[in-house]
């Protein structure tokens, strides 16, 4: 049977060949434990990276325009992509 | 307020870009024991005192809590960033016990914020010495300036250049209100320990540290720091931090490399040809 792995990258802009600046990864096979501030490093240097790497994309970060007078206002990070792999692990 | 203990212009720009600031060591071993202390019994509440009262008049017999924020290193510390009278918010006991696996979620406190300069800041106390492995508080550099709410920021992970508290006993961390941060997790035998502060300003903040070196070209080199999580967004911060800037010192003509001067041009003269 298959769980679903998920990583969350944010590029340094909407070019998936961009930098990766922060990160994150779910996994659903309960095989490795992930939470804040467990690395220094990104799992892949790139999205594209991932993708070569087997990686799937399943959501890529979509634009908005700046409402005005709010043009330089910060929020969250915009460059969130969403990426899978399904992993076989063995039945429970 | 002894001009020696406050903060100078560049320590001021370094908590504008920043967000917070550091000061490894800075209680004394005699305070740091008599805080822990006066935690094992229970001799400050654990549950907030009266919201809003004057710093002054809280925990006056306390030689440990109640000394730290009275001494002058750190009166000078509170005074720069908030000024005189400031008012008690809350404070809290953050424990993390031991072998504690799992880190605490990325936020920032309260709610989401809509003041556009004035700021409270919290005191983060580490009353003994808190190495990596203990799970002293992550903070990310720069990201105070953000308009998020508390958790929503929960799914975020890691961010080049977090930077976990890892230090020595008494070391203070002084933050602005909005800075994201998180507990780490605790992989030792032994409780891991911090106390908040929270406090409120009662006066414009404008000016309020040494400003002997108010033209030092070091300011501009804070407030262009590139902390690098933020990707192309990095613009923004700079601007965000000009505009701080600004708040801090009144002075809104303020800029730093053109930054805002360049969208702010909006010439009505008519040309005559």
């Amino acid at each position: 049977m298959q769980r679903q792995k998920l990583m969350i990258l944010y590029t340094h802009t909407p070019d998936l060949k961009s930098g990766v600046c922060a990160w994150t990864v779910y996994d659903g096979t309960g095989k490795e434990h992930h939470t804040t501030g467990d690395s220094d490093t990104p799992p892949y240097s790139s999205v594209f990276a991932a993708m070569k790497d087997g990686w799937r994309v399943i959501q890529l970060p979509q634009h908005y325009p700046a409402y005005p007078g709010m043009e330089l206002t910060t929020a969250y990070l915009r460059w969130e992509t969403v990426l899978e792999q399904m992993v076989e692990v063995e039945s429970e | 307020m002894d001009r020696q203990f406050l903060l100078n212009s560049v320590q001021m720009a370094n908590f504008a870009a920043d967000g917070f600031l550091l000061f490894p060591e800075l209680i004394s071993e005699e305070i740091n024991r008599e805080a822990m202390r006066e935690i094992d019994d229970k001799l400050i509440p654990q549950h907030y005192e009266h919201q809003g009262q004057p710093l002054a008049g809280l925990w006056t017999e306390s030689k440990g809590f109640g000394r730290l924020f009275r001494l002058p290193e750190v009166q000078g510390i509170i005074h720069s960033l908030v000024g005189p009278d400031p008012l008690y918010d809350h404070h809290a006991f953050h424990k993390v016990g031991p072998q504690h696996i799992e880190g605490q979620v990325w936020h920032a406190d309260a709610t989401i914020d809509p003041r556009q300069g004035h700021f409270d800041i919290q005191l983060f106390y580490y009353p003994h010495d808190t190495p990596r492995e203990m799970g002293g508080t992550m903070f990310l550099p720069g990201s105070h300036l953000r308009r998020i709410h508390e958790t929503d920021i929960g799914r975020y992970q890691n961010f080049l250049g977090q930077f976990p508290i890892v230090c020595k006993a008494g070391t203070l961390a002084v933050a602005h209100h909005g800075i994201w941060h998180c507990a780490q997790p605790n992989l030792t035998d032994t409780m891991r320990y911090m106390f908040k502060l929270r406090l409120n300003p009662t006066v414009r903040q404008m000016l309020l540290w040494n400003t002997d070196d108010l033209e030092s070209p070091e300011i501009h080199n804070a407030l262009f720091r590139n902390h690098r999580w933020y990707g192309n967004d990095d613009r923004l911060e700079y601007a965000q931090r000009i505009k701080f800037w600004r708040f801090l010192t009144g002075n809104e003509k303020f800029d730093s490399n053109y930054w805002l001067t360049r969208i702010e041009n909006t010439p009505e003269k008519v040309a005559v040809l």
